[in-house]
């Protein structure tokens, strides 16, 4: 179970997050919608653990622990999965290369036995082919190259490789057609479980079509102002973010 | 390749920046050692060590008023008393290679400076492929050495250079005849055991020459296993024939007493092509001069390398291409690592002369700034004396790419591991120019050494 609580957080001397309350439990799908502005990104940030994202009153708990006091790599060992609204090009570091220190890292910190390069080849061209990825992409340094379609796939390749306990998608819809939104929410689709919570995290509502959420709440000016059900997504695609002080941000 | 000792290029020297005052004590020790070196007989020897030691009388060390020098200052060299090195007999174990376990291959092992044919195997070369220590090479081709020694590497240009001819004793030779193709790379091994009680020189020289339409490649280790401070003054001449292609590769990894000097001179001829690629990860202070002439039509050198220092750590790479006739080619691609406090400098220059039409020249030198006491000095430099010719340069010096950084850690990569991984990847352009996939894998390997190390 993750426990946000009257969580406030700074960037740079502003305050953009002024007391977040949110419970998700095991297997809940939660989405937060919002306007531009809101402080939807920084939320993903603080719970990935960014450096500059300065959490100043407030706490997260993860399944009993301090979430806010480990590194970045630890949270993500724990089961915290942060998919990228814009994943990073990263020159020179093989996609492969890059999934199997991933994977080796946290089996690691698991106690599970790490996998040799035939188990993971194993392991990668399932889950390549359920996604629709190809073997060259595989090859290509991390992200590079990539169209917007194939890096949002790549998060949900690494997301099936890593099965986090708690994954945040960040905006997961910019920058993709209808087609390519319908691939990677049918591949997240198939990562929903009863032991795995999400959080997705979108300014429009036409996500949450195919990645049908539990519950659905509104962040404005840094604070949870709504909660509702999936049907509330459909009420803010019809009347927008005006009635939550924000005007309808492009 | 005519008999003719004068140098191919002469070039004036400016005395600026002289320090006469340092030499006696650099030449004190050759007076005892007189008339027992190798090779005595050897008029044009003992004229090339004389015209040495007489020009590093007049000149001494280069101090940093002299602009090739402006950023190393071996000031500190003048302070000590170096001794030439005593020929060790030590056992040495756990030579370098880039041969993977199992292979076999000529190698040629040094000692602080001399050879141990003990420790050594030429066996396997092609048939006519002389590879042997200078010393004995002084018996049997005094003819090849007299005709190529001192040639390319001009005394009178460079005071190291003519250190090193006055104290000319040993070193290997490579010769590889016309059309002859050398598959194994031929490895040359450095070892700098030096002394505890006392600081010790060595000047190693070394001639590689490809004649027409050969092939070899050649991989250099220099590695350290004393406590003591050592200087060691290599000067090598590289002579590419017509069509031939010699690829030379050299990893330093000195220990932290150690002082390394390098000069390498090559001429290439026409559709020649000599690489060559120098990744500095050892020693206090080090400095590599590659100079490659594309004396011939359509040759292509291309001088590329990895340097990556911490602590105190200073290392120098200063590189000149001249291309001296038309439809040439070179390329150079430098990676930095720097951490701490160290320091490096690179001085790239390419000359293009007024005959040197359709030269296609580029030069790379990136820096990654790992800590801000670390320092980056480069100065790249184009003389073209031609109207129809490409050439570019780029410098660049930055520091690890946070948004990477944090990509790498969120996927659960802890941040020294995700730090390796970049720097390994920013590292991989300069790599890409070796050739030959197995010596690239093993310099991998010195690299994540160094990573690991820093942990």
């Amino acid at each position: 179970m993750i426990e946000i609580k009257n969580l406030h957080a700074t960037v740079d001397g502003k305050e953009i997050l002024k007391g977040v309350d949110l419970t998700i439990r095991p297997g809940e799908v939660h989405a937060i919608m919002g306007p531009n502005g809101a402080g939807k990104s920084t939320l993903s940030y603080v719970l990935a653990g960014r450096d500059g994202y300065e959490v100043t009153e407030g706490s997260v708990t993860y399944y009993g622990k301090d979430l806010l006091a480990m590194e970045p790599e630890e949270r993500a060992a724990e089961g915290v999965f942060l998919a990228f609204q814009y994943p990073v090009e990263i020159p020179g570091v093989g996609n492969t290369t890059f999934l199997k220190t991933a994977i080796n890292a946290i089996r690691k910190h698991r106690g599970e036995k790490e996998l040799d390069a035939m188990q993971f080849l194993k392991l990668i061209r399932e889950k390549t082919k359920a996604l629709g990825m190809s073997d060259e992409m595989l090859k290509r340094a991390v992200n590079v190259g990539f169209s917007g379609g194939e890096k949002k796939r790549n998060e949900t390749l690494q997301m099936a490789v890593l099965e986090p306990k708690f994954a945040i998608l960040d905006e997961t819809d910019s920058g993709l057609d209808i087609d390519a939104l319908k691939i990677v929410a049918e591949g997240v689709n198939a990562l929903r479980s009863p032991d795995r919570s999400m959080l997705v995290i979108t300014h429009y509502q036409r996500l949450l079509d195919y990645i049908v959420p539990d519950y659905v709440h509104v962040l404005a000016a840094g604070r949870i102002v709504k909660s509702g059900g999936k049907e509330l997504a459909l009420e803010l695609e019809k009347n927008g973010y005006r009635d939550f002080g924000a005007s309808e941000a492009a | 390749m005519s008999a003719n000792n004068s140098p191919l290029h002469p070039m004036t020297y400016s005395t600026r920046g002289a320090d006469p005052a340092t030499a006696p004590a650099f030449l004190a020790p050759l007076d005892q050692m007189g008339s027992g070196l190798p090779g005595s007989g050897l008029s044009w020897l003992t004229e090339l060590r004389a015209a040495g030691r007489e020009r590093f009388a007049a000149v001494g060390l280069p101090t940093i008023k002299n602009e090739s020098w402006r950023y190393t200052n071996l000031r500190d060299l003048a302070k000590l008393t170096f001794q030439p090195a005593a020929p060790a007999a030590a056992a040495i174990d756990l030579l370098p290679t880039v041969r993977t376990e199992g292979q076999d291959g000529p190698r040629m092992v040094f000692v602080d400076g001399r050879f141990r044919a003990d420790l050594s195997s030429v066996d396997g070369l092609p048939p006519r492929v002389d590879l042997l220590s200078l010393d004995a090479a002084l018996s049997t081709h005094s003819g090849l050495l007299a005709d190529h020694l001192g040639r390319l590497a001009a005394a009178d240009d460079r005071p190291l250079v003519a250190l090193n001819s006055a104290y000319l004793v040993d070193g290997a030779v490579l010769h590889v005849p016309a059309n002859v193709q050398v598959d194994r790379p031929i490895e040359l091994v450095f070892v700098s055991v030096g002394s505890e009680l006392q600081a010790t020189t060595c000047h190693p020289r070394m001639l590689l020459i490809a004649e027409a339409g050969s092939k070899a490649v050649v991989v250099e280790h220099h590695v350290g296993r004393g406590a003591g401070t050592t200087l060691s003054n290599h000067v090598t001449e590289v002579f590419v024939g017509e069509g031939a292609t010699l690829h030379h590769y050299k990893s330093q990894r000195e220990g932290a007493g150690a002082i390394h000097l390098s000069h390498i001179a090559a001429t290439v001829a026409t559709g020649g092509c000599y690489d060559n690629f120098i990744l500095t990860t050892g020693a206090k202070l080090s400095r590599n001069e590659v100079v490659s002439r594309l004396d011939g039509t359509e040759a292509r050198t291309h001088v590329s390398g990895g340097y990556l220092v911490r602590g105190t750590q200073h290392a120098d790479t200063t590189t000149l291409i001249v291309h001296a006739q038309p439809n040439g080619t070179s390329r150079e691609v430098y990676k930095g690592v720097i951490d701490d406090t160290a320091r490096a400098v690179f001085q790239g220059k390419i000359t293009v002369c007024p005959d040197a039409q359709k030269t296609d020249g580029y030069q790379l030198n990136r820096a990654l700034l790992l800590s801000d006491g670390a320092e980056i000095d480069s100065k790249p430099e184009l003389e073209i004396h031609a109207d129809d010719v490409k050439c570019s340069h780029g410098c660049t010096a930055g520091e690890l790419d946070d948004d990477a950084l944090f990509y790498l850690r969120a996927r659960g990569i802890d941040r020294d591991t995700a730090q390796g991984l970049l720097i390994g990847a920013f590292l991989s352009e300069s790599l890409e120019e070796i050739a030959e996939e197995s010596i690239r894998d093993a310099f991998q390997g010195i690299i994540a050494g160094w990573l690991e190390e820093q942990k």
